[in-house]
């Protein structure tokens, strides 16, 4: 395998496996899924639940990652736009490691808003600056130099690259947290909720800044 | 912040049931006279202990004249809602408001309820600035703060304004400022809970401060102008959504009692007195759809009794009412104890079928005419008022005081501090426990008690108790 095509397979390898991380985390959501099934006594409402908390959470990363698509396409300032995204990321552990405590809008959406609730969660805890800088090394259009057409395509490309990482990143992030979901619901009970809960909250900011600080020492050692 | 949730969260009534029993259970002590600061105990509740219903523990206040009522925990099972998203505080600290004084306490119960010590004082102009609210009442731990209704609105008699719910910080206690956006017909406040996950709260009515804090006014009573009515709120939105008058006569519904699995759609209120015949009543009320219903689903008549047992103000009417002024509901959600402290009664309703209490059992004890003993001997002056269950729900806790002034008009002739406890039988029943009998130290009474762990009146839910 390349040096790019390996390079490029780590990447993949860990938007998944925060998508992973995002969906066994139970401030992602997954207990809402056991509560829903719970309280309609019915599968069925589990797996309904489990769709909005994936769009909303599929919103996040999006609105996270759209923007940077385009400024990405700015080539000459492609190194600083990634250095600053980096920095972005470890601004923001540092912020959630210092201060914890969540804006107290969160605790005003309705328990039948979950989509709204599962984006703005993910948004309040970075969820996507998480997948920010992985996002950013896949788009890396090396020998891309062409004039104003090429351009366009570089804009399309990482557009579509967006959307591509998000989806995965979400299914990943569905996936873990249904199954936990399931396995509550259907086997281990809701004494699991309480008893699998481990304060991630740190973990969590570490994990930001760990992600930016990688991100920083690669793109400054290029 | 704590790693993992306190293990006195628990996710579902069921999993509250079957955790361990409380080995102390906190009492709220107040000097009815003011003379001397009112104070917290701790009471030792575990069977077979040396010091089994005896006060091991009082927390003094510094201040006097607070008059405590209700208290509750900063954060309980509530804490474990999956729509917060953060279990990460534990249960270990007790609001305690100053009905009178406005001025709030918070004590800390950690390392060991018997060194249970003064954290934080809130003084009555940070409340009265916050929120243009006074006389803070009931507290519940909310999965995004302390909830604390008040009775009274801004000024010095508290008439300025509307009574209503503020929020405080369970962590910091600051005072965050008021709940409601849209309080609707809403003007007189006593007693609120919810349910979380169905996403509304409950609120009733007793009356503003001039109509209790010198004592019950007879005539606004007999002109029906204490609060009658139930107030229903979509609680995310803060907003009052539905008020249904139970109609004038049925004078002060207190305490709401909403079924602990969030399942069910319905709960309980009591009322004092229907001032067309002095009975007692129980309500129940229920959601369908999006509307909320309620009906009157038991009474509890008055008691005529001979003129030289009643105190002046009940002399007139040659009977003694019920005055139902606490009801509690056990976690399964199948007893309902109701105090009448008038009558000198603790009953126990079957309420498996909500809108049908069945009375399952009833103990006497105190009571304005029939002044029953306890059967261990002890005289028990006054009546059952608040009560509390234990979670197992087979043990029944009460205490005698109603609140000062009160007390003095129904019971003249004074009243000891007293605190019982009866035992529930496996399938209903009730009977006094002989060897528990709490006596308080002289001139104090006492009123609210919240158990080690959680009670039935504090803990709320978000998963229902299906199989575990």
């Amino acid at each position: 395998m390349s040096e790019a095509g390996s390079a490029a397979l780590w990447l993949w390898l860990g938007i998944v496996a925060s998508g992973l991380y995002h969906g066994i985390n139970p401030g992602m959501g997954w207990p809402l899924a056991v509560a829903a099934g719970l309280m309609e006594k019915s599968p069925r409402a589990l797996i309904r639940a489990l769709v909005p908390l994936a769009a909303g959470h599929l919103l996040a990363m999006l609105a996270v990652l759209l923007p940077f698509a385009l400024l990405i396409a700015l080539i000459e300032w492609q190194r600083q736009i990634q250095a600053g995204a980096s920095l972005l990321v470890i601004a923001f552990g540092l912020a959630r490691l210092l201060r914890p405590r969540h804006p107290r809008a969160l605790a005003r959406i309705p328990p039948t808003q979950l989509g709204l609730w599962s984006f703005a969660v993910a948004i309040a805890h970075g969820a996507g600056l998480m997948i920010l800088p992985f996002y950013l090394g896949l788009c890396q259009p090396s020998g891309l130099h062409g004039g104003h057409e090429a351009a366009a395509g570089v804009v399309n490309q990482n557009l579509a690259m967006a959307l591509l990482v998000a989806l995965v990143h979400t299914a990943a992030m569905i996936a873990a947290g249904g199954c936990l979901a399931w396995l509550a619901y259907r086997y281990l009970g809701v004494r699991f909720v309480a008893r699998s809960w481990f304060n991630l909250e740190t973990v969590w900011a570490v994990s930001l800044i760990l992600v930016g600080a990688v991100a920083l020492a690669i793109n400054l050692a290029d | 912040m704590t790693m993992r949730p306190d293990p006195t969260f628990h996710a579902s009534p069921k999993l509250a049931m079957e955790a361990p029993p409380e080995n102390f259970a906190y009492t709220l002590l107040l000097s009815p006279d003011f003379s001397k600061p009112d104070a917290l105990a701790v009471i030792d509740v575990k069977p077979g202990s040396k010091t089994y219903s005896q006060i091991v523990h009082t927390v003094t206040m510094p201040n006097k004249g607070d008059e405590f009522h209700h208290f509750g925990w900063n954060a309980c099972s509530s804490a474990l809602s999956p729509l917060t998203g953060h279990a990460f505080v534990e249960r270990r600290y007790l609001i305690i408001p100053g009905l009178r004084s406005s001025r709030i306490y918070i004590v800390d119960t950690k390392p060991d309820p018997t060194k249970a010590k003064l954290h934080k004082i809130i003084e009555p102009e940070e409340v009265f600035e916050k929120t243009g609210y006074s006389r803070p009442h009931t507290i519940h731990c909310g999965p995004d703060g302390i909830y604390v209704s008040t009775l009274g609105g801004a000024g010095k008699d508290g008439t300025n304004g509307p009574p209503g719910v503020f929020i405080m910080d369970c962590e910091t206690f600051d005072v965050l400022g008021r709940w409601e956006i849209d309080r609707g017909p809403q003007t007189l406040h006593y007693d609120f809970w919810w349910n979380l996950p169905r996403d509304y709260m409950v609120s009733s009515e007793w009356a503003l401060p001039p109509q209790f804090e010198n004592g019950i006014v007879p005539e606004d009573l007999l002109s029906n102008k204490y609060g009658h009515r139930l107030h229903f709120w979509d609680l995310r939105a803060r907003r009052n959504v539905q008020t249904i008058d139970l109609g004038a006569n049925h004078q002060m519904a207190l305490e709401v009692r909403p079924a602990h699995d969030p399942v069910k759609e319905y709960g309980f209120v009591g009322v004092v007195v229907d001032t067309t015949n002095l009975e007692g009543s129980i309500w129940t009320w229920w959601r369908e759809g999006s509307q909320f219903h309620i009906e009157k689903t038991a009474t509890i008549p008055a008691e005529p009794a001979p003129k030289e047992k009643l105190p002046p103000l009940l002399q007139g009417f040659g009977a003694v009412p019920p005055l139902v002024t606490d009801i509690d509901l056990s976690m399964n959600d199948r007893f309902l104890y109701v105090s009448c402290w008038g009558t000198g009664e603790m009953r126990q309703y079957d309420v498996s079928d909500p809108r049908k209490p069945k009375l399952a059992g009833s103990v006497h004890i105190g009571g304005i005419a029939r002044r029953t003993p306890h059967p261990k001997g002890e005289a028990f002056a006054g009546g059952p008022q608040m009560v509390e269950i234990s979670r197992d729900g087979k043990r029944v806790y009460w205490t005698n005081s109603l609140y000062s002034s009160w007390d003095d008009q129904f019971y003249p002739e004074g009243m000891p501090g007293a605190k019982v406890m009866a035992n529930v039988g496996p399938n209903g029943g009730l009977e006094l426990a002989r060897d528990y009998f709490v006596s308080f130290p002289d001139g104090y009474r006492a009123h609210q008690i919240r158990l080690e762990g959680g009670d039935c009146s504090t803990d709320s839910f978000c998963y229902p108790s299906v199989w575990n």
